[in-house]
């Protein structure tokens, strides 16, 4: 139990098994398998489909929002309609698909296998999240349906406690799914602390574990928060309240203060598990092991104190006092550091490896360069005098679309190519894959840099509007996100087409030495029959590659 | 809590029937509920930790609301509530005393009462919240007070007189509906009509939010004479922390039941009482945050 | 705005003593960003090219953590954000910090314009200040939380309803600057612009003088300018700024934030528009039919609520203690003007 050498467990399924044996999607068959599955794969897979719709229905948001700023003034629709755009397109965006999509989708798939467990702790817990999920969803529908809402995604009162569109519905579809991330992070952190196999002690897990256990954490006390928020939102609009209607007598900054102190660790839960993907590619696909494990887990765990402490930096012009400005500002610095610390990491694993290109590894790539770039400009923010000027302007808009699509997104895409072969069982064409990943590298890049220079030139955020001096720039914006469109689509083409005409996967296509690689692709209802040996999962030392099965295999001469 | 079935192999581990097959003993299933449940009440705790932020920072920054206002509630009947919810926290714990020892009677015995005490809170809730509608006294747009403070026998002492500007005096007690005060004459006017405040503007200054110069701060147990502007925020807070309590006091009673009707058919024994435990902790956290309300609500004199 | 074009790659002009500062900020912020990113981006594709994979080349073993370097490169992105941190807390507090003896004027923000208070009470759209002064700003909104936002001053506060907040500048170049919101506020938060016009020395108190010429005269000499104001106006050169009523309304149309919502060309927007209405009969909402004389047009602007125009909503804030009564005599007078004829 304590050899670095990776064994397969006695039972599991061997390599080149075809899904036609037992496994997890053909285990039982008909709607109600699973519209009532307490199987954490199915709930995944369900996961997986409804937040790439909402992927879709943001996205197709912010074709529009971009498509109306090619020209000053009236392009394609109102002023009004505009404002309904571009605050749909950010609550789709960040409670339909950013939050839960990790954690939620992939996460309940991987976690309990990685972690050599059966399943979650709570799996009716894991399906009343799901339908949880389809709620919230269904209010944000129904806002949509009945008039949109037009406030941004921050809801500042007293705007959103005054204008006449559906707030309500939204605010209350947004509760709704907190109390989904709630149950989904709760059942995360029981499933780490209770369910680990003898051996797996925690310095043996996967960082991907670690990153979903920080993040896990952030979901069970931020998430609160703004549930209490966004009730006391309710009643302001309906009962007239009071609390942050000025007319009233309340303080709207006080609603400021609530929204962003869930609302800052809220970037957390989407880029910690993003981080935590990064750390299995990069070591997988260098074929070597990570380097400054216990740095990477522990920083996640940094990260996820310390992103409690920050929210302040959204305020600094929201009028409190110089010294609460100060001290967000030290505060907001401190969280920079761990997260430069796994980059390093990173990329010292790279060093002297082994490194394949394949699709996982293009994206993992392409997060190091556009993380990059959107955890350096929050340099330029977290500093008092620079943020004075870029606050609200679309140099913030910029810096958080690279790091939360240039960097959850793009984790969350090459994770799912990650997994892909393990979830159904089947190969997607490497050739797309990698044409796709550029087209979406070059669009995404083109769409958002164009957007900081607008940003410190003056340009102020959620403008219909503008002058004429940032034609330009949005111009060039907008063609990058045609691309960058072209290349998602290209993307969910070839993944659709994997399923019905792709190769059938081996058990470990890539080489990967944690538990999930030693059960069958796609695996079995079960996961393992027995609680797995666990091995040091990033030593690949063991495994070498079988052209044949066109997988990898145990290097100890044991096909099984 | 069925089981599906499992391999020969899969046998080596325990199969009992209340065992979860993704769980490989009872203890872990019993520990991991647990830490579960825990988790859930530190949620809990949160949630109600906005409104208490809610509070301390209104009560910080116009205590003259809440020393004025809090004489609005009955004191004695929410010292009965809190007598009440701690004998239902004490019912609830011995029963799950009885269930560790796979006594059914006495747990069915125990949930009954918890119940009872249950629905006795809920029941003197009812009253204190009919009254404050009747009387007025509601957040927001629809603060409209009949009578101040400590009048016939609503909260407060007994001697205390309506002494309090010429703004009650001449309103006849009991008197309901839709008589617009003359006592706004301090706020800005609420559109009562719109139901949802409608923002006029704020021409002349910062009232609501200008802070009391500390010299001149109420002195703690100070009388406050003259009602101050933005009275209804302190109903806001109330109503916002008992209404999202009593919610959770009606869930609460909705395990219990749930719990009830599963000792009823023997589900529960000695091996077997995770569910009744758990529902016990939720229960006990239920009656701690209302420990917590009463005395910051009720008893600010 | 021909300063807003000019300026480096990545700001505008720099119009302020805190525009030097931010911008010096920002560079250096720039350069350590741009040296770790390359660093970054550069071993990158260097380790793919050299450690790619080959046929018979496996990884190389080496140590899988090393302390020594790892808090090295903690400590030194930790010293170099304590640096940009401090610079930035100095320059912040500086510009936060108002001298004694700046010259104030209010500021309030309201859907969708901004009104500039002067310490003689004179009431523009427009922020005119002097080059080389220090001006504080004392900011409100009427409504909902707006922000006044000046990108070639690189400044910005939040005017928040039911508070005041203090802002601080002292504008170093003469010329025009744009006035931006910058929190969203609804349908016309991309409208609500303003100017910010930084006199050069001595003319700002020129202007000043000449912004309120109605204020200056005398009951007597009013009732004389009303009665004749050419001939009033030729009389007395030295009432500076001194023009015909409809004028003075054409120009207070635009100053007073009219501009925003009611057009004179006879386009709709958000209010209806001043072309044409002057003395015929309208429909309000709900029915009545109200004919727009002057006591409509004067209720309309302190009471704007009391009869609107059918097809339209009722936004309109009131002007209740923001007009003079002869500043409305004049505005009524504009309107009155353009008849049929439009502008």
């Amino acid at each position: 139990m304590t050899t670095s050498d990776t064994t397969i467990a006695a039972g599991s399924a061997p390599e080149a098994e075809s899904p036609s044996d037992g496994n997890y999607l053909n285990h039982a068959h008909g709607i109600r398998s699973w519209i009532f599955t307490l199987d954490h794969k199915r709930i995944g897979v369900m996961y997986l489909v409804s937040v790439v719709a909402a992927l879709l229905l943001g996205g197709v948001f912010a074709m529009l929002v971009r498509t109306e700023l090619l020209t000053p003034g009236k392009t394609i629709m109102e002023a009004d309609t505009y404002n309904k755009m571009f605050t749909l397109h950010g609550a789709v965006m960040i409670f339909l698909f950013i939050i839960p999509s990790i954690p939620a989708a992939l996460g309940n798939f991987v976690l309990p296998i990685m972690l050599g467990a059966k399943d979650v702790a709570f799996p009716r817990l894991n399906l009343f999240s799901y339908y949880l999920y389809v709620v919230g969803a269904l209010l944000a529908l129904l806002a949509i349906v009945t008039g949109g809402v037009d406030t941004g995604w921050t809801f500042y009162t007293p705007y959103s406690t005054t204008t006449s569109t559906s707030v309500i519905a939204v605010t209350l579809g947004a509760f709704v799914l907190g109390f989904s991330s709630i149950f989904t992070g709760l059942n995360f952190i029981v499933t780490i602390h209770r369910l680990r196999p003898p051996g797996m002690n925690w310095f043996r897990m996967p960082l991907f574990l670690w990153a979903l256990y920080a993040t896990s954490i952030i979901q069970i006390l931020a998430t609160p928060v703004l549930g209490i928020t966004l009730i006391l939102l309710i009643l302001e609009r309906t009962l007239g309240v009071g609390i942050f209607d000025p007319a009233l007598g309340g303080d709207p900054v006080l609603f400021q203060h609530f929204f962003w102190f869930y609302s800052h660790p809220a970037v957390y839960i989407m880029i910690l598990p993003a981080m935590g993907i990064v750390s299995e590619l990069v070591s997988v696909f260098s074929h070597k092991h990570i380097f400054g494990y216990k740095f990477i887990a522990y920083s996640s765990i940094a990260i996820a104190i310390l992103g409690f402490l920050v929210w302040g930096h959204h305020m600094f012009t929201s009028g409190q006092s110089a010294v609460a400005n100060v001290i967000f500002s030290a505060l907001t610095f401190s969280v920079s550091i761990p997260s430069a610390i796994k980059v390093f990491n990173w990329l010292t694993t790279m060093y002297k490896g082994s490194i394949s290109l394949e699709t996982p590894m293009c994206y993992a790539l392409s997060f190091i360069f556009m993380f990059g770039i959107g955890g350096l400009t929050g340099l330029f923010l977290g500093a008092l005098a620079t943020d004075i000027h870029l606050h609200d302007t679309y140099f913030v808009v910029a810096h958080f679309h690279y790091t939360m699509m240039g960097g959850t997104f793009i984790a969350f895409v090459g994770g799912l190519h990650y997994w892909w072969p393990k979830i159904t069982g089947r190969m997607y064409s490497e050739f797309w894959g990698r044409i796709a990943c550029l087209t979406v590298f070059i669009g995404f890049n083109a769409t958002f840099f164009a957007q900081f220079v607008m940003g410190s030139r003056g340009m102020p955020r959620r403008y219909y509007n503008y002058l004429d001096e940032y034609q330009p720039y949005h111009v060039f914006s907008t063609i990058g996100s045609y691309l960058l469109a072209v290349g998602l689509i290209l993307t969910a083409v070839y993944l659709i087409h994997s399923l019905f005409r792709g190769r059938r996967a081996p058990a470990n296509p890539w080489g990967g030495a944690s538990l999930e690689w030693h059960c069958s692709s796609p695996p079995p209802h079960d996961n393992f029959a027995e609680q797995p040996t666990v091995g040091d999962c990033y030593d690949f030392s063991g495994l070498r590659y079988d052209p044949e099965i066109r997988g990898y295999v145990s290097d100890q001469g044991r096909d099984s | 809590m069925g089981h599906e079935p499992t391999s020969d192999a899969a046998m080596a581990h325990e199969h009992t029937p209340h065992l979860a097959h993704h769980f490989e003993t009872s203890e872990q299933q019993f520990v991991a509920g647990k830490l579960g449940m825990w988790l859930f009440l530190a949620t809990e705790i949160l949630l109600f930790g906005g409104l208490f932020c809610a509070y301390a920072i209104y009560r910080a920054s116009h205590p003259e609301i809440f020393q004025y206002a809090h004489r609005y509630l009955d004191k004695t009947l929410g010292g009965i509530n809190t007598i009440v919810l701690i004998c239902s926290s004490l019912t609830m714990a011995w029963g799950v005393h009885c269930a560790q020892r796979g006594q059914r009677r006495g747990l069915i015995a125990c949930l009954v009462l918890t119940l009872l005490f249950a629905c006795t809170f809920l029941g003197i809730k009812y009253v204190e919240y009919s009254h404050k509608w009747k009387d007025g006294l509601l957040p927001g747009t629809r603060f409209d007070p009949q009578y101040a403070p400590g009048e016939h026998g609503h909260g407060g002492d007994a001697d205390e007189t309506a002494q309090y500007g010429e703004h009650t005096s001449d309103e006849p007690a009991g008197e309901t509906g839709a008589a617009s005060p003359s006592a706004s004459d301090d706020e800005t006017p609420l559109d009562v009509g719109a139901g949802r405040s409608r923002v006029p503007p704020a021409a002349d200054g910062p009232s609501g939010l200008a802070e009391v110069p500390w010299l001149e701060r109420p002195k703690p147990h100070a009388e406050i004479k003259e009602r101050p502007s933005n009275v209804h925020i302190f109903f806001g807070i109330y109503f916002s922390m008992t209404g999202l309590h009593g919610l959770h006091v009606i869930a609460g009673m909705g395990v219990i039941v749930w719990i009830l009707i599963r000792s009823i058919k023997g589900h529960f024994g000695a091996d077997y009482f995770t569910p009744v435990d758990l529902a016990g902790l939720y229960w006990h956290l239920v009656d701690l945050i209302w420990i917590y309300l009463f005395p910051l609500l009720y008893l600010i004199h | 705005m021909l300063a807003q074009t000019d300026g480096s790659f990545w700001m505008p002009t720099a119009g302020s003593t805190a525009a030097e500062e931010v911008d010096l900020l920002f560079d250096v912020i720039f350069w350590i960003s741009a040296f770790f990113f390359t660093l970054i981006v550069a071993l990158m594709v260097l380790f793919i090219i050299r450690y790619r994979r080959r046929v018979g080349r496996k990884a190389e073993k080496m140590a899988t953590h090393n302390l020594a370097l790892e808090i090295t490169w903690s400590i030194i992105p930790l010293i170099l954000v304590i640096v940009i941190f401090y610079v930035g807390m100095k320059s912040f507090l500086a510009m936060a910090t108002p001298p004694e003896d700046a010259y104030r004027i209010d500021v309030e923000g309201q859907k969708w314009s901004w009104m500039f208070i002067y310490p003689n009470g004179h009431v523009d759209s427009e922020l005119h200040v002097p080059v080389d002064t220090d001006v504080q700003l004392t900011l409100t909104s009427l409504d909902v939380i707006h922000s006044f936002y000046i990108p070639a001053f690189r400044l910005k506060r939040d005017a928040v309803p039911g508070r005041y907040s203090k802002m601080y500048f002292r504008a170093t170049q003469a010329g025009e600057y744009t006035v931006f919101c910058a929190e969203y506020c609804g349908t016309g938060h991309s409208d609500m612009l303003s100017t910010c016009v930084v006199h050069p020395p001595g003319e700002f108190e020129l202007w000043l003088e000449s912004a309120d010429p109605l204020k200056k005269l005398t009951d007597e000499q009013y009732q004389a300018y009303l009665t004749d104001p050419d001939a009033f106006i030729a009389a007395n050169p030295e009432i500076k700024g001194l023009e015909t009523p409809v004028d003075i309304g054409r120009k207070l149309y635009t100053k007073k934030g009219c501009a925003q919502c009611h057009s004179v060309d006879g386009s709709a927007a958000t209010g209806p528009t001043f072309k044409g209405v002057f003395g015929k009969s309208h429909q309000m909402t709900g029915g009545s039919m109200v004919v727009a004389d002057e006591n409509y047009i004067r209720e309309s602007m302190l009471n704007p609520n009391a009869n609107v125009v059918a097809g339209y909503q009722a936004v309109m804030p009131t002007y209740q203690g923001r007009l003079k009564d002869r500043e409305i005599t004049a505005l009524v007078a504009y309107i009155r003007s353009l008849g049929d004829e439009g502008d």
